[in-house]
């Protein structure tokens, strides 16, 4: 089994609806959505869930009134500022560390657990997917994006696919290197600005930092082509390779519209430009069906089985 | 005042919407702080181009283990919730990016046997000498996942007699809560695609959840249909500025340019936006008393 994440580090230069289309071209992958921040890739998708789990992050501190003598121990100790004047604990500040509960003289600290959300596995029509909804100003969405990559990989071991196609949060922080680390390659859309530019180097790092072979695709090339050709630049300086550029078109919006994949979308549509832009995605993830193959499989779920030329 | 500029999506604009409100402001005298809370991915300075200074280094204390005194009694690492630390037969083993720093382990260990050091995580700049907006950013480091205590830092220096607007990361978790925690008002930039009022509403939720007295700012409008409109509408949420999808602005973006420098006239517009968020605001005030 093999797994591609889809990132940018900024956002809004096309991850999902790109992943989205993916997700109609592969023939043999399960879907997950690991931007549970903010997943939108169930609009398109439209998921029925079979299967339904509740997600507890980490715990919050409480302080029974009952219990709490006053001594202010808690407040002085916590180092997240999370215990006010009148000893009760800011849920949206609390980390869960526990750490109160050692200090407390009285025993009046408790953790409690709390469900932060919760993870779903379904079926869409082009195959399983594994996505979550993260509570309200919930924490710890890295964990959460941990759930789901889990839960993708059983989805992907009961209904036999070899691949894991993931979209991924923006930004390079903790939820970002929870969908990448252990994945087998990384597909980086860039767009040709100045801040697209900038956040695509950081993930870069970031990739290099846990070394995860990467590739890049440039959305909306044409809306800056000076930019477009420093990228291109800048990835050969660094040998990692651009496997495609697209161009601005309105199709992504139509589509997304119409609650479909940019391929589903350009099937139906009499417009030539637009069957163009589908034919460049099938080109994009031609390539990296390419690549994955020539990646030597190192997830333990199903071991692919060597053949011998006959 | 402290107004912070969020989006459930990335990539709607709240970057665009910080840095022209803040030249707005600054080009009337109007003593005014940039703050770059998206830490992991830190774009305002690419439009304004100011040298920047270190101003303080982001640390997180880390324990550090005298293998001497150690008598592997397991109860750190019992404890702590991150799995920072692991015991082994002869040892406790540390892994450092796994550390919250809240210390527990310390005050736990009955041997006396850890002592605190400091693991950096990022820094935080400001714009050197007297820059007009008066500017800072956290820099969260490559791999570092303490993306909340950058901003937290971040904001200390935020002067209570100024305006500050801060530029917050995108999503609806730990790191957009740290950001708009405190502040008096929150704009919540989208678009009027199904992705951007998908996370508009989520975006709403926490601001709500926060209590937060907030408005919604349409970015490319003229793209994608009317829900967003029609959703304020209904919800009684102020539209306080249409941004159209016009090519020009997204070209300057392209090269780094912040709009207002280059079409003045939508000074005013931010300016005047400033206001009917301060009447809002007044609004709000009379309404609790």
């Amino acid at each position: 089994m093999k797994q591609l994440t889809v990132i940018s580090g900024k956002g809004g230069t096309g991850k999902t609806t790109l992943t989205a289309a993916f997700a109609s071209l592969a023939k043999n992958a399960v879907i997950a959505d690991c931007d549970v921040d903010a997943a939108d890739m169930h609009l398109i998708l439209k998921p029925k869930i079979l299967e339904k789990e509740d997600y507890y992050g980490l715990e919050v501190a409480r302080i029974d009134p009952e219990l709490c003598i006053e001594c202010g121990k808690c407040r002085e100790f916590c180092r997240y500022g999370a215990v006010n004047e009148n000893f009760e604990v800011d849920p949206y500040e609390c980390e869960g560390c526990a750490a109160c509960t050692i200090v407390c003289p009285n025993g009046a600290v408790s953790m409690e657990i709390r469900v932060s959300g919760q993870s779903f596995s379904s079926e869409t029509r082009f195959g399983p997917m594994a996505h979550a909804r993260l509570g309200i100003g919930e924490e710890t969405s890295g964990k959460l994006v941990s759930t789901v990559r889990t839960n993708a990989k059983k989805l992907a071991e009961q209904y036999h696919k070899d691949l894991i196609v993931i979209d991924g949060p923006p930004g390079t922080g903790c939820s970002t290197i929870a969908a990448i680390t252990g994945t087998d390659l990384v597909l980086v859309v860039s767009e040709p600005t100045v801040s697209g530019i900038h956040d695509l180097k950081r993930v870069l790092e970031l990739t290099a930092h846990f070394m995860i072979p990467t590739v890049i695709c440039i959305n909306k090339y044409d809306i800056n082509e000076e930019n477009t050709q420093l990228i291109k630049n800048f990835c050969a300086e660094m040998e990692i390779p651009v496997i495609g550029r697209l161009p601005y078109n309105d199709i992504v919006t139509k589509a997304m519209l119409q609650e479909q994949t940019l391929i589903e979308y350009a099937k139906g549509s009499k417009c030539l430009n637009e069957g163009e832009f589908a034919d460049q995605i099938c080109q994009i993830w031609a390539r990296v069906e390419n690549i994955l193959m020539g990646i030597q499989d190192k997830q333990n779920g199903i071991k692919t089985l060597k053949m011998k030329s006959l | 005042m402290k107004i912070a500029i969020a989006s459930g999506k990335g990539g709607t604009g709240k970057t665009t919407v910080s840095l022209n409100l803040a030249l707005s402001f600054s080009d009337v005298q109007l003593d005014v702080q940039l703050f770059d809370c998206d830490v992991e991915e830190p774009n305002c300075n690419l439009f304004l181009g100011f040298d920047l200074e270190k101003v303080e280094n982001v640390v997180c204390p880390v324990p550090v283990i005298d293998q001497e005194k150690c008598s592997v009694c397991r109860q750190c690492s019992d404890f702590c919730r991150y799995n920072a630390l692991a015991a082994l037969p002869t040892r406790v083993l540390f892994f450092p990016s796994l550390c919250h720093g809240c210390g527990g382990c310390a005050v736990l260990c009955p041997e006396k046997a850890i002592q605190e050091s400091q693991r950096s995580l990022g820094v935080i700049e400001k714009a050197k000498g007297r820059s007009s907006p008066e500017f800072y950013r956290g820099l969260l480091n490559i791999g570092e996942t303490m993306t909340s205590a950058v901003i937290k830092t971040l904001k200390k220096h935020i002067d209570d007699h100024k305006t500050a607007i801060l530029d917050a990361p995108p999503g609806t978790s730990c790191p957009v809560i740290a950001s708009i925690g405190d502040v008096d008002y929150c704009v919540l930039v989208t678009e009027s695609t199904p992705f951007g009022f998908h996370d508009l509403k989520l975006a709403i939720g926490v601001v709500r959840a926060l209590k937060i007295p907030f408005g919604v700012i349409i970015n490319r409008w003229g793209l994608g249909d009317s829900r967003v409109e029609e959703y304020c509408k209904a919800e009684g949420i102020p539209v306080l500025l249409k941004i159209p999808n016009d090519l020009r602005i997204a070209e300057l973006y392209s090269r780094g340019i912040p709009f207002v420098r280059e079409m003045p006239g939508w000074k005013e517009k931010f300016l005047g936006m400033f206001e009917a968020i301060k009447l809002q605001l007044a609004g709000v005030e009379e309404a609790r008393t």
